[in-house]
């Protein structure tokens, strides 16, 4: 196995601060040409700042270089495969970026008068109409910045929904196999968590459900495809079973993208539902953000939406603030606008087939990696697997090597790692998703990536148990950073003074 | 391993009884699944919990788990020195690393937790 190359800067970057010495500068001012005056004199003393102690001074290019260089340092998904299961970090197409780049919506500003902003209205309800069409819902709200702010939003409307219906009720029912961030969604809105357990085939436990519903239960949280990557076949009895009830049933859309064009959660009985513009519409995702976390309704919550609504009076679009039934605002303004403008270039680009076929080679993608690996790892749920598989370390655990042993090793091989450990009903989880974006070539050295480490697990335990070995940085310490957090750089000459 | 006096709890809770007050905490088997445990979360002196109700949670470096109280009660003393070692709970779970300690004001809850074996049967020891 080659060593490691440290001794090129670029190889072991220092921080700012510990490059900075005396007097180094990335700026040069002109003499003063007007008589100095005294800040503390004209602002008063309180409100002039002390220099800040051991502030970095550097020069232009090392500021350029360090972050160019940090860069470099980063994987994603322009570099390649990137199989984070649940969290479809698909490609970003450029031409989302040409389009948002184009004169007007990019300098669009939120304060401009309706008059001057009509072709970043119609966008934003151009995108609104797609989204309900995709989904089989009724009405759109852009306004949610991301997954779980679209989570919140929606079980706010379902709270306000069963209000004007007299009783907000008092719990709200999720299985094991939903989002990590629905139980804390719930509990923010002031609901009870009820778990369901899953059965045997991962899915919603219809009879066990039917037992847990009663008339204090405001609604049910269920992710479809859920986290195993498996279709809630039920689901058409689960809603009509919550609705008896008098409940209402809130879908997770973090997986939509195993169902654009192929099903629409409005016709299975879906009432509410937030969307990852993020995920399944392309726009950028994971450091790079921001995210955009669309809900869709149907008709009966409407009224509830935050405001303000577009509306069209005389041809014009405007924003309608006479809502009296709304929850109110989520988010300053309308939403992530730009993240908005991507989304509905790659809707409008792929149209309603080239959109189907994503979902389709999604699902081929998913099912091509579980074949490849399914001799080698172990596959608890034998259900047909949707936009994702999900894989135990039973195998490799009894010769001591786990799951997120496996991850460290699958940097070495020069991919991102998959979703490990999650989600929690599969013991030492591999969560994989490939997404569209893949050709065959690189799944196939995906696959034969993760051949080779379940064939090091059986004949190297130790070297895998100590990856990685061909990053800038060796396994890092995870439990004593979680445990004993720095969570600042200190100074030298501070941390000396402290000593004194 | 899972000491003959304690009573177990499907959710992986022990606790042992001395008279009115019980002694409470995760099980072996609960912090091996766990793997290294980062922060523990526990009620304040005085709180009242409740059978099968969360009194707490423990954080490893996986994901963050409820605590469930085997049984009502009053929690009378927690175990402070878990702020600062977490990891006791990894080291000595059945022991010096207990969680809370617990007036019963429900013994008859008792009943409805298991003996060691039975425990040790559940979990496939």
């Amino acid at each position: 196995m080659p060593g490691k190359t440290r001794d090129h800067i670029s190889q072991n970057e220092s921080l700012l601060f510990e490059m900075s010495s005396p007097g180094k500068k990335g700026y040069q001012l002109p003499d003063l040409d007007v008589p100095q005056v005294d800040a503390a004199e004209a602002l008063g003393a309180a409100n002039v700042r002390d220099e800040i102690e051991d502030f970095p001074e550097v020069s232009e290019v090392e500021v350029i270089r360090h972050f160019t260089r940090l860069s470099t340092w980063n994987y994603g998904i322009d570099l390649g495969l990137f199989p984070l299961g649940s969290c479809t970090m698909k490609y970003n197409p450029r031409v989302n970026e040409a389009v948002a780049r184009t004169e007007g919506l990019l300098w669009a500003h939120p304060y401009q008068p309706a008059e001057v902003a009509q072709g970043a209205m119609e966008v934003m309800a151009h995108l609104e109409a797609a989204l309900a069409e995709i989904t089989g819902m009724d009405a759109v709200t852009l306004e949610p910045a991301a997954g779980a702010h679209g989570e919140l939003t929606g079980v706010l409307l379902i709270r306000a929904a069963l209000e004007a219906r007299g009783y907000a009720r008092k719990k709200i029912i999720i299985p094991d196999s939903a989002h990590g961030t629905n139980p804390a969604t719930a509990a923010m809105v002031g609901y009870s968590v009820q778990n369901l357990r899953s059965n045997a085939q991962g899915m919603v436990d219809v009879a066990e459900l039917a037992k847990l519903v009663d008339e204090d239960t405001a609604g049910l949280m269920v992710t479809n495809p859920n986290t195993i990557g498996v279709f809630e076949q039920d689901i058409v009895k689960i809603t009509s079973l919550m609705h008896e009830k008098g409940a209402l049933v809130y879908m997770d859309g973090a997986n939509m993208n195993a169902l654009v064009g192929l099903a629409r959660p409005g016709d299975f009985g879906i009432d509410v539902m937030h969307l990852n513009l993020h995920k399944t519409f392309s726009t950028p995702h994971g450091g790079g953000g921001p995210g955009a976390g669309a809900v869709a309704v149907k008709a009966h919550l409407e009224p509830f939406l935050p405001a303000p609504r577009l509306k069209t009076v005389g041809g014009q679009w405007q924003w309608d603030y006479n809502r009296p039934q709304t929850i109110g605002k989520v988010r300053a303004f309308y939403g992530n606008f730009g993240v908005l403008v991507r989304a509905l270039a790659y809707i409008m680009a792929h149209g309603g087939p080239g959109l189907r076929n994503a979902t389709l080679d999604a699902l081929l993608n998913a099912n091509y990696i579980r074949k490849g690996l399914e001799p080698y790892f172990d596959l608890p749920y034998k259900s047909p697997s949707m936009h994702e598989c999900v894989f135990s370390d039973d195998r490799q655990a009894k010769l001591g090597v786990k799951t997120m042993d496996m991850a460290k090793r699958l940097i070495d091989y020069g991919f991102h790692p998959y979703t490990v450990a999650f989600p929690l009903i599969v013991h030492g989880a591999l969560m994989i998703e490939p997404t569209e974006t893949e050709s065959k070539p690189e799944m196939d050295a995906f696959i034969q990536a993760m051949i080779a480490i379940a064939k090091e697990v059986e004949s190297d335990p130790q070297m895998v148990l100590k990856a990685p070995h061909h990053t800038r940085t060796s396994r890092v310490d995870e439990v004593g950073a979680a445990r004993k957090p720095v969570l600042r750089w200190k100074p030298t000459t501070l941390a000396s003074k402290a000593a004194d | 391993m899972y000491p003959e006096q304690y009573r177990y709890t499907k959710e992986h809770e022990w606790i042992d009884v001395q008279g009115e007050t019980g002694t409470m905490g995760i099980t072996h088997h609960a912090q091996n699944e766990l793997g290294d445990i980062v922060y523990v979360d526990l009620p304040k002196i005085g709180a009242a919990i409740e059978q099968g109700k969360s009194l707490g949670s423990v954080e490893s470096v996986k994901a963050v788990s409820d605590i469930y109280s085997p049984v009502t009660g009053e929690v009378v003393e927690i175990n402070e020195a878990l702020s600062t070692a977490p990891e006791k709970l990894n080291l000595d779970p059945h022991g010096e690393a207990w969680l809370v300690k617990v007036k019963l004001t429900k013994p008859e809850e008792l009943s409805d937790l298991m003996s060691a074996a039975d425990y040790q049967s559940y979990i496939g020891a």
